[in-house]
């Protein structure tokens, strides 16, 4: 009887639910049923191995693993490469973006496609392709090694260089749209007012699409942040120099579990940060 | 020697103001429009959407590139020249103020371009403000600002940088009916005050008759008429301008009173002219019958049918076809008494006196 009660009460629960719902969306006929259970394993799917994450992480000693001379190391080198890497890819993806969207030019389509490929393509490939480029025989490397002294493989310079590849072209694709939605007629206005091309960029464009720079920052340096592939190939995982969080946990895991779980939660928490900050700051408001 | 003396002269007693020759390909679309404005001047492009007059501002402020033709500006040839560096401002249609800025630091863009200091901008911009009575909102952003002190501050930021081409591109289509009226009159005052070329584009012959001195009329890129606003209106030579002017327009060959039209019957007028002539008359001169008038002189009398019937303000215009396709004016009490309907068949009638015709 109580079981079966309760059984009724869960249907109502989930049948006002449904009601509710249907209000909502402007009187549609609910949702079927073969895309709601495959919705719901979905949705399952990708939350459960974060609350296993949750539920499996050593909260009693958490203060300790977070406080560990290597935790710390590591998250302090994590926050600088991938900060350096964003502000790489600032300087000399935003005019790239802007060439994209702005100037037309034979193989532009092409261009983009390149630009976009680091997005798709395996890390570790990169790593691969960094070191054919810079690697002491690299087809550059070789150059800076002779002629400076410059070796940038297994270095922390190697890092920022392995994650500006990877997340850059998040903030080139951000900040073409971004330019593209924008009015171009307002580098005219002020072109009509005697700012040169450059001017124009600097004083109107650049304030104007500053929301979207903005937002691919924090995706490229989101996604800086949890580079692995393409870092422990070109840079390696030397404590300290070249292991960020991501090689931190990877090794951890294979050690002391405990510490693996905790600095994962640190990268997990860093992402919502993420993406509340960019939900808050650029979606809602913008 | 001699040659290059007189060259000199000859370019700067006579080349003051606008000397232009626009030509510009689009594709499908060429425009090729002259246009010649004394300093003081302010000259329209008048006409329907599409017909390139945006395309001649934008040639004009060095937006687009001239196919052809030249382009001078009190003497110095311009052609050439990217638009950053010719004395040119230009009010937007839709302003296009600069978002992130306040109303003081667009006006200060300019100036701030053109070599002046942080303050020194502020200064010029303050005291354009000012004159647009606008000071009191310096600081606000345009999105904070309505439509006609928009449209002010556009004016005052083009204003700001002394262009010798002042260039306004549907300076008032933005604004509603009331503001339009009051902007209108205060964008009359200042064109007045500006002592260098104006040129502005306008689908709207009101802002054209009011605010221009002379108008220029374009149709598929191409100059069709050009004179002061009173004459345009009195002498329309397409059906875009009878249209604007409310005038029922037709051209024809005049032999005395008679003007055999091109395509119709012939029409009665008082001129006495020869060879190719237009003929209009305004709507409000047709007078209507559901019966044939009898005793009525046969000179000027149409058999028609009613297209389609709309209100015009307190009266109805009726779009008429038949012998001769025309608009006519009636009151709403008189539509009714004829029992006017689409499709009902009327007799249309003109006195001689009430046509105006024109060497064509």
């Amino acid at each position: 009887m109580i079981p079966n009660d309760k059984a009724d009460a869960a249907t109502e629960t989930l049948r006002g639910g449904t009601r509710r719902r249907r209000v909502r969306s402007g009187g549609g006929r609910g949702v079927p049923l073969p895309l709601l259970l495959p919705a719901l394993l979905g949705l399952a799917f990708l939350i459960v191995p974060l609350i296993a994450l949750l539920v499996r992480t050593p909260w009693h000693n958490l203060p300790e693993q977070l406080t560990s001379a290597e935790v710390w190391q590591a998250l302090k080198l994590s926050l600088f490469c991938a900060t350096l890497a964003t502000a790489v890819s600032m300087v000399i993806g935003v005019p790239l973006a802007w060439l994209l969207a702005r100037v037309e030019f034979p193989g532009r389509g092409l261009i983009r496609a390149l630009v976009t490929l680091p997005l798709v393509l395996p890390p570790v490939v990169g790593g691969v392709a960094l070191l054919m480029a810079f690697g002491r025989n690299g087809i550059i490397g070789q150059w800076l090694d002779s002629w400076f002294g410059i070796t940038l493989p297994f270095t922390t310079t190697g890092v920022v260089i392995a994650e500006a590849f990877v997340a850059m072209p998040f903030l080139v694709i951000s900040v073409e749209g971004t330019l593209r939605a924008a009015d171009p007629r307002y580098e005219e206005a002020a072109m009509t007012l005697g700012a040169s091309k450059f001017t124009a960029f600097r004083r109107v464009t650049l304030p104007l699409i500053a929301p979207g720079i903005a937002a691919g920052a924090v995706l490229a340096w989101a996604r800086a942040l949890g580079e692995f592939g393409a870092t422990i190939t070109f840079a390696g995982n030397f404590p300290g120099r070249t292991q960020t969080m991501p090689l931190a946990v990877y090794l951890a895991l294979q050690s002391d579990p405990e510490a693996a779980i905790a600095l994962s939660l640190v990268l997990l928490a860093v992402s919502i940060a993420v993406l509340a900050g960019l939900r808050d700051r650029w979606m809602t408001a913008g | 020697m001699t040659e290059t003396y007189d060259l000199r002269t000859g370019t700067e007693s006579e080349a003051d103001g606008l000397d232009a020759h626009l030509v510009v390909d689009r594709g499908a679309f060429r425009l090729d429009v002259a246009l010649t404005v004394a300093p003081g001047e302010v000259v329209a492009l008048l006409g329907p959407n599409g017909a390139g007059k945006t395309t001649a501002l934008r040639a004009l402020a060095g937006l687009v590139p001239l196919a052809d033709g030249h382009l001078r500006l009190d003497g110095a040839e311009l052609d050439r020249t990217p638009p950053e560096s010719r004395p040119v401002g230009v009010v937007f249609q839709d302003y296009l103020l600069f978002p992130h800025l306040s109303a003081l630091d667009n006006v200060a863009f300019g100036p701030r371009c053109h070599g002046a200091t942080k303050a020194e901008a502020r200064t010029q911009a303050a005291a354009w403000l000012d004159r647009m009575g606008l000071s009191a909102h310096g600081s606000a952003k345009p999105r904070k600002l309505s439509g006609g002190q928009a449209q002010r501050v556009a004016l005052a930021r083009a204003l700001a940088t002394n262009p010798r081409l002042l260039l306004l591109d549907e300076p008032l289509a933005a604004l509603d009916a009331r503001t339009r009226l009051e902007i209108r009159a205060q964008l009359r005052r200042h064109l007045a005050d500006f002592e260098a070329v104006a040129v502005l584009v306008t689908h709207d012959p009101l802002d054209a008759m009011v605010l221009a001195d002379r108008l220029v009329v374009v149709e598929h890129g191409q100059v069709v008429q050009e004179g002061t606003p009173a004459h345009t209106a009195r002498h329309p030579r397409t059906d875009y301008i009878a249209q604007l002017v409310g005038l029922n327009l037709y051209r024809g060959d005049a032999d005395g009173h008679t003007v055999r039209l091109d395509e119709g019957p012939a029409i009665t007028t008082t001129e006495d002219l020869t060879g190719p002539v237009f003929v209009a008359f305004p709507p409000s001169s047709v007078t209507l019958f559901r019966q044939r008038p009898t005793g009525a002189s046969a000179r000027n009398l149409w058999r028609c049918e009613v297209a389609g019937l709309e209100t015009h303000g307190d009266q109805i215009r009726a779009d008429l076809t038949g012998e001769l396709p025309l608009a006519a004016d009636l009151t709403t009490a008189a539509a009714a008494e004829l029992g006017l309907h689409p499709g009902a068949e009327v007799w249309a009638t003109v006195k001689a006196i009430q046509t105006h015709a024109y060497a064509a």
